[in-house]
C-alpha cells in the first residue's frame, strides 16, 4: 500500500513543501518588490500555498482506491 | 416387361457405365444429372427403381430419398443408393432416410446388376 | 459600542441555533440518514482547528510581527499532505480496535496499560488548560470590547465571583454537557456535534471574510491602496518582510511549523473529529486539500486587517487582537461587528465543546475508571454483577459531566492566574508544545514494532516533565504566581538549569528551546528504553495488530487470547456498560455474522471474547475493558512464544488459503485451456475427416468408372469396336485423372507437413511468366481466348523454386482458360515490382467467382463454377498454389473488386537479408 504511486507523490510533495516554506527558499521572496501591486513576500507565500493545495488536490483525487 | 430405371449421378463417365449396364440388363433407362432433375424425372416418369448417387449438386441423394418417401405417390419407388463414401455413418444415414439398398463405389458390376434384379424381382 | 443585553441575546440565540443544528443532526443519525456522511462535512469539521486564536490572536500577532502569524497554518498544510497515509492508518486502527481517544490509542498500543492511559490523560488535561484559558480570554475580551464605549478601558472586576469570564466558563460547561453527554455511544460518535461544528465553521469563515472585505474595500480602496499606505510607514513596512529588521530566526519559524504540524493531529479535538468521528476513510482524500484551502481563505485577510487597524488607530491606539471588532465598531457598522463577534464566539465555543468532550471522555475512560476498578470494593461489585441493579451508563455519564465542569473551571483558573500576562498566541503555543509530546509514542507505535510500554512511559514522562519545567512554570512565574528567581538564576542557583536557557543553550526563544529539549529527551528516552528490553508478549501482539493493521482485518487477523469463557458471563458484562438492549442487539448481529441462529448457541471462543472486549473499549477505554473482561473469564496468560505461535498459525493459515486460491485459479485456467485445446482437436479431427472423405470420394469416383467399364468390356466380348474404343478412352482418361489426383494429394500432404523438397535458385520471374504463358497457349487458343502479358522491363532476381512457381502459374492460367467465355475470352497476366516484392495478377473475363464462394475457393476439393459445367479439375490446384506461395513468405488472394471476371493475385516478397553464398540445391525448409 505504501509503495504505490500516490503515496510516493505525496511524500515528494511533502518534502517540496517543507523546503519551500522554510528558511533558505523562503528568504528568496524577501525583497522589496511589488507583485500585482502587492508586497512580494506575503503575496508569494499565499500563492505558493495555493499552488501546493492545488497539487495536493490533484494527487489525492487522482489516487485510486486502495485496499 | 421392362422396368423403368432412373440413373441419378453427376459424373458423366459413371453415368455412361451405369447406362450401359442397365441397358444390357434389359431395363428402360432414364438419366438425371442432379438432384432436382432426379425428382422431376421420378415424378414425371414413375420409374420402378432409382440408382441414386449421394453426392450430387442442387439436392443430395439423401434429400431426394427423403422427398420420395414423404410423397404418398412416390414412396413405393425402389431406391438403390450409390456413393464413394463408405463410412458406417453414411450407410446408416442412407438406410435411415429410406433407401432400400446401398452400394459403395467402386462396385462390382455383377453385384450391382444382381442387386437390381433382386429388388425388381421381389417387387410386386 | 453595543448594548450588553443585545450582545448576550445574540450570543444565546446563536448558541441555540447551534444546538438546534446538533439535535437535527442527531435525529437524522438515529433515522439512519446521517448528515455527516460526506467528505465536505468531514473537511469542515476539521476547521475546528481555528478558534479564538484565529479570530483575535492571529490579527494581534500580525500587527506585532507581520507574517509570523502564518506558520501555525502552514504546519497543518504539511501535515495534510501526509494525512492520506498517516491519518488513514490511525482511522483504520481506531475503527478496528474501537479506540476513542489519544490516551486509549497509546495505552492500547503499548499493552493496554492503565498507567500509560492515565499519564496521557494527565498530560492532556494539564496541557489543554492554557488553550481553554485562551478561548475564555478571547470571549471575555471580545465581550468587553463590544460593550464598553470606545476609548474607555474595559471594566475589570478583580473579584472572581464578579468576573464575567467565570460565568462564561460555566455557560460553556453547560452547553458542552448538553452537546456531548446525552447518551453513551460505544463508538463515541457524536453526529449532532459534528454537524454543528461543520455549520459553525462556515459561519466563522463567512464572518471573517466579511470583516476582511469591509476593511479592504470599505475602509480603504482595495488591497493595493492598503498596502501602499502601509509601506509608507516604516514600522509597517517592516511587517511585510521576513526578517523584520532583525536576523531571521529561521529555527523559530521551523519550530512553529513543526509544532503546528504535530498539533493538528494530536490535539484532542483534532483527533476527535479526524479519527474518532470519521465515517468513511475515503473522505480523507477530499478533506486533505479542502481543509488547507479553508485555512488559506480564513487567513487571507489577517494581514490586511492588522495593517488596516494599525493605520486607522495608529500604533498602540487600540488592542490589535480586537481589530476584528473595533474596526467595524469605529466606523459605526454595529451589525458587522455583531457578526464578527458571533464569528469569534462561534470559533471559541466550537473549540471548547469538542476539546472538552474529547478530554472528558479520556478522563472518564482512562483516568477515573481504571482507578475505580482498582479500589477493591468497586471492582468487586462490578465483577459480581451487583452494580445496584441498573447498568453503568448513567454512572459513566455522570463522571463525564463532572469532568467537563472540572476542566472548564480549571481552565478558568489558569486564565485567572496566568492569562493576563500573555498574548493569546503565546498561550496557545504552550498547549501545542504539550500535545506534541504524544507524537513519538503514537507515531512510533504505528510504524515501529519495537516500541514498548516502558519506552513510551519514559518518553512521555521526560517530555512532559521538560515541558512543565520550560514552559508551564515560567508562564506562571511571569504572571507573578511563582518566585521568579528560579527563572533568572536557575533553581537553587544552578545556572545550567535555567528554564529558558536549559543546559546553557542560548539564542533560541523559549518556545523553540522548550520544544527542542522536550522532544529530544522524549524521543531519546522512548527509543532508548524500548530497546533496553525486548517487548513482552502483550506488547508484541498489540504492536503487530497496530503496525500491520492494513494487512489484517479484525475478523481475519490472529486473536491473541487463550482461555475459557461463557456467553452467560460476557453478555451481562457488556449490558452493564452499554445497556442490556444495546448489548443484546450487538450480540445478535455478531451471531448472525457467524451464521449462528441464536445467541445462546454462540461459541465462547477467542473471537467472541475479543469482540466483547472491543465493544467495551469503546465505552470505557481499552485498559478498563481489558480489566473487566479478565474479571469474568478464565484466561491463561500468554507468553511471548505463545504469541509468536498464534501469529505463525495465523500467517500459515493465510498462506494456505492464498495457496489454495492460487491453485484453484490455476486449475480453472488449466481446465479452460484443456477445453479449448479439445475443441481445437475436435475441429481439426472434423477437418481431417472431411479431407479424408473428400479424398476418398475423389479417388473412388474415377475408379468406379474404370472398374465398371473394364468389367463391362470383359463381359461383353462382342461389343462393337467403336463402343469398345469409346470405353477404353474413358478408362484411360479416368486413369489419368486418378493419377493426377493422387499426385496432387501427395503433393499437398508433403507441402503441408513440411516434407516437400524445395530446390531454390535465382529466378527471373519475367522469363518464368513468359514460359508459363507459352505452355498454356494451346489451351487458350483452343478456347478462342486472347492472352495479354504485361511485364516491366527488368526485375531483380528472386530466390525461389522455379518448378513450383511454374506449377502455380500453370494452375492459375489453366483455371483462367477453363472459365474464360467462348467468345471474346481474354486473359491478362501482369507482373509488378515494388520495394516489398513482386506481384503477379492473372485476370480472366469469365463469370467470376460469386460472392458466397469467395472464401471457399481456396479450400481443398472445392471447385468453382457450376457443377454440371465444371471443367476437369481436382479442386486441389488453388490450395496447393497458395501453399507454395505462402512457403516463400508471400500471399495469394482473389482480388475483391476486379472488373468483370476473376483476378487471382499473389505476391512474393524480397528476402529480409540477402545471402549470396547459398547453394541452389537441396534447400529444405
Amino acid at each position: 500500500m505504501d509503495h504505490g504511486l500516490g503515496p510516493q507523490r505525496l511524500r515528494a510533495l511533502f518534502c517540496a513543501a517543507l523546503a519551500l516554506f522554510n528558511f533558505p527558499l523562503l528568504a528568496l521572496w524577501d525583497r522589496d518588490a511589488l507583485f500585482l501591486g502587492l508586497p512580494l513576500f506575503p503575496a508569494a507565500l499565499f500563492l505558493l500555498w495555493a499552488l501546493i493545495i492545488l497539487a495536493l488536490a490533484v494527487i489525492v483525487e487522482a489516487a485510486g482506491e486502495e485496499p | 416387361m421392362s422396368h423403368k430405371v432412373l440413373i441419378a449421378d453427376d459424373e458423366p463417365n459413371i453415368v455412361i457405365s451405369l447406362e450401359y449396364l442397365m441397358k444390357r440388363a434389359g431395363y428402360e433407362v432414364l438419366v438425371a444429372r442432379d438432384g432436382q432433375e432426379a425428382i422431376d424425372a421420378i415424378r414425371r416418369e414413375r420409374p420402378r427403381l432409382v440408382l441414386l448417387d449421394v453426392m450430387m449438386p442442387k439436392k443430395s441423394g439423401y434429400d431426394v430419398c427423403q422427398e420420395l418417401r414423404a410423397d404418398e405417390e412416390l414412396k413405393g419407388t425402389l431406391v438403390l443408393m450409390l456413393t464413394a463414401k463408405g463410412r458406417d455413418t453414411d450407410i446408416d444415414k442412407g438406410l435411415g432416410v429410406g433407401a432400400d439398398a446401398y452400394i459403395t463405389k467402386p462396385f462390382a458390376t455383377k453385384e450391382l446388376v444382381a442387386k437390381v434384379a433382386d429388388m425388381l424381382g421381389a417387387a410386386p | 459600542m453595543v448594548a450588553a443585553p443585545l450582545v448576550i441575546g445574540v450570543s444565546f440565540a446563536y448558541l441555540l441555533l447551534l444546538f438546534a443544528v446538533a439535535s437535527w443532526g442527531d435525529r437524522r443519525a438515529t433515522q439512519g440518514r446521517s448528515v455527516i456522511g460526506n467528505p465536505w462535512t468531514y473537511a469542515l469539521s476539521m476547521a475546528v482547528y481555528c478558534s479564538a486564536w484565529t479570530y483575535f490572536g492571529s490579527v494581534g500577532r500580525a500587527a506585532a510581527a507581520g507574517v509570523w502569524f502564518l506558520p501555525i497554518y502552514l504546519g497543518p498544510m504539511l501535515a495534510m499532505i501526509l494525512a492520506w497515509m498517516v491519518v488513514r492508518k490511525m482511522i483504520r486502527i481506531a475503527r478496528t480496535y474501537r479506540i476513542t481517544s489519544i490516551a486509549d490509542f497509546i495505552a492500547s498500543r503499548y499493552g493496554k496499560s492503565p498507567l500509560l492511559a492515565g499519564l496521557v490523560t494527565l498530560i492532556t488535561v494539564v496541557g489543554i488548560l492554557p488553550y481553554i484559558a485562551l478561548q475564555l480570554k478571547g470571549i471575555s475580551g471580545a465581550y468587553a470590547l463590544m460593550t464598553t464605549p470606545l476609548g474607555q478601558p474595559p471594566l475589570r472586576s478583580v473579584h472572581w465571583l464578579g468576573d464575567s469570564t467565570l460565568y462564561i466558563a460555566l455557560a460553556l460547561a453547560g452547553f458542552t454537557i448538553v452537546f456531548g453527554t446525552r447518551h453513551l455511544d460505544s463508538a463515541e460518535r457524536h453526529e449532532g456535534m459534528v454537524a454543528a461544528i461543520a455549520f459553525e465553521s462556515i459561519i466563522k469563515l463567512l464572518a471573517f471574510l466579511a470583516v476582511g472585505a469591509f476593511v479592504v474595500w470599505g475602509l480603504f480602496d482595495g488591497l493595493g491602496d492598503l498596502f501602499a499606505r502601509a509601506q509608507a510607514v516604516p514600522e509597517l513596512r517592516k511587517l511585510l518582510t521576513l526578517g523584520q529588521g532583525k536576523a531571521f530566526a529561521y529555527e523559530q519559524w521551523f519550530a512553529l511549523t513543526l509544532l503546528s504540524m504535530l498539533s493538528v493531529i494530536f490535539l484532542p479535538r483534532q483527533f476527535q473529529v479526524m479519527v474518532v468521528e470519521n465515517v468513511d476513510e475515503r473522505h480523507l482524500k477530499r478533506a486533505a486539500w479542502v481543509f488547507p484551502l479553508y485555512l488559506l481563505l480564513i487567513n487571507l485577510f489577517v494581514l490586511p486587517i492588522a495593517l488596516g487597524g494599525l493605520l486607522h488607530f495608529g500604533p498602540g491606539g487600540a488592542d490589535a487582537e480586537g481589530f476584528v471588532l473595533s474596526l467595524p465598531l469605529a466606523s459605526g457598522h454595529t451589525t458587522l461587528a455583531l457578526l464578527a463577534f458571533v464569528g469569534g464566539l462561534s470559533a471559541a465555543t466550537g473549540m471548547v465543546i469538542v476539546e472538552v468532550i474529547a478530554v472528558s471522555t479520556m478522563v472518564c475512560n482512562d483516568l477515573v475508571m481504571p482507578l475505580l476498578l482498582r479500589t477493591r470494593r468497586f471492582g468487586a461489585t462490578l465483577g459480581e454483577g451487583q452494580a445496584g441493579g441498573g447498568d453503568l451508563t448513567r454512572f459513566l455519564l455522570g463522571i463525564r459531566r463532572s469532568a467537563i465542569v472540572a476542566i472548564l473551571l480549571l481552565g478558568y483558573l489558569y486564565f485567572h492566574l496566568a492569562g493576563e500576562a500573555y498574548a493569546l498566541v503565546s498561550i496557545g503555543l504552550i498547549s501545542f508544545a504539550a500535545v506534541a509530546q504524544f507524537a513519538p509514542a503514537m507515531l512510533g507505535g504505528m510504524y515501529w514494532k519495537g516500541g514498548t510500554r516502558r519506552g513510551a512511559l519514559a518518553g512521555l514522562g521526560c517530555g512532559f516533565g521538560l515541558w512543565i519545567y520550560t514552559l508551564m512554570l515560567p508562564s506562571l512565574a511571569k504572571s507573578g504566581w511563582l518566585a521568579a528567581d528560579f527563572m533568572t538564576q536557575g533553581p537553587y542557583g544552578l545556572e545550567l538549569l535555567k528554564p529558558e536557557q536549559l543546559f546553557g543553550l542560548r539564542g533560541l526563544d523559549n518556545l523553540t528551546q522548550s520544544l527542542f529539549w522536550s522532544l529530544l529527551f522524549n524521543i531519546g528516552a522512548y527509543v532508548g528504553v524500548s530497546l533496553w528490553r525486548a517487548p513482552s508478549a502483550r506488547e508484541t501482539s498489540q504492536a503487530l495488530l497496530f503496525v500491520d493493521v492494513f494487512q489484517r482485518t479484525a475478523s481475519t487477523g490472529p486473536v491473541f487470547w487463550r482461555g475459557r469463557a461463557r456467553v452467560a458471563d460476557l453478555l451481562p458484562l457488556l449490558g452493564r456498560f452499554l445497556g442490556t438492549r444495546r448489548a443484546t442487539a450487538l450480540f445478535e448481529v455478531y451471531a448472525q455474522r457467524r451464521g449462528v441462529a441464536r445467541v445462546e448457541q454462540l461459541q465462547p471462543d477467542a473471537q467472541l471474547v475479543q469482540f466483547v472486549e472491543t465493544q467495551l473499549a469503546g465505552a470505557i477505554g481499552s485498559a478498563s475493558a481489558r480489566v473487566m473482561v479478565a474479571s469474568v473469564v478464565q484466561e491463561e496468560s500468554l507468553g511471548l512464544d505463545d504469541v509468536m505461535r498464534i501469529l505463525d498459525e495465523a500467517s500459515q493459515l493465510r498462506a494456505y488459503s492464498h495457496a489454495l486460491e492460487d491453485k484453484s485459479r490455476s486449475l480453472e485456467r488449466a481446465t479452460a485451456e484443456l477445453r479449448s485445446a479439445n475443441e481445437q482437436l475436435k475441429s481439426l479431427d472434423r477437418l481431417k475427416d472431411d479431407f479424408m472423405s473428400s479424398v476418398t470420394h475423389e479417388l473412388r469416383t474415377p475408379l468406379t468408372s474404370i472398374r465398371a467399364l473394364a468389367e463391362v468390356m470383359v463381359d461383353d466380348a462382342d461389343m462393337p469396336v467403336e463402343q469398345r474404343q469409346h470405353f477404353l478412352g474413358i478408362v484411360v482418361a479416368e486413369t489419368e485423372r486418378l493419377s493426377r489426383l493422387v499426385n496432387q494429394v501427395l503433393d499437398m500432404a508433403k507441402i503441408e507437413s513440411g516434407h516437400a523438397e524445395w530446390h531454390n535458385s535465382d529466378i527471373d520471374l519475367r522469363a518464368l511468366l513468359t514460359q508459363a504463358v507459352q505452355t498454356t497457349e494451346p489451351m487458350l487458343r483452343e478456347r478462342g481466348a486472347v492472352l495479354d502479358l504485361q511485364l516491366p522491363d527488368a526485375v531483380p532476381l528472386l530466390r525461389a523454386d522455379a518448378d513450383r512457381l511454374m506449377q502455380v502459374m500453370l494452375n492459375l492460367l489453366s483455371n483462367a482458360a477453363k472459365f474464360v467465355p467462348r467468345e471474346g475470352g481474354r486473359v491478362q497476366v501482369r507482373l509488378q515490382c515494388d520495394s516489398a516484392g513482386l506481384t503477379v495478377a492473372v485476370h480472366d473475363n469469365g463469370p467470376g467467382v460469386p460472392e458466397d464462394q469467395r472464401a471457399l475457393i481456396f479450400e481443398k476439393f472445392r471447385q468453382g463454377g457450376d457443377a454440371l459445367n465444371r471443367p476437369q479439375g481436382t479442386g486441389l490446384g488453388l490450395p496447393i498454389s497458395r501453399q507454395i506461395v505462402e512457403h516463400f513468405g508471400g500471399r495469394m488472394w482473389l482480388q475483391p473488386d476486379a472488373a468483370q471476371g476473376a483476378c487471382f493475385c499473389f505476391t512474393l516478397p524480397w528476402p529480409a537479408a540477402a545471402q549470396p553464398d547459398e547453394t541452389p540445391q537441396g534447400d529444405t525448409t
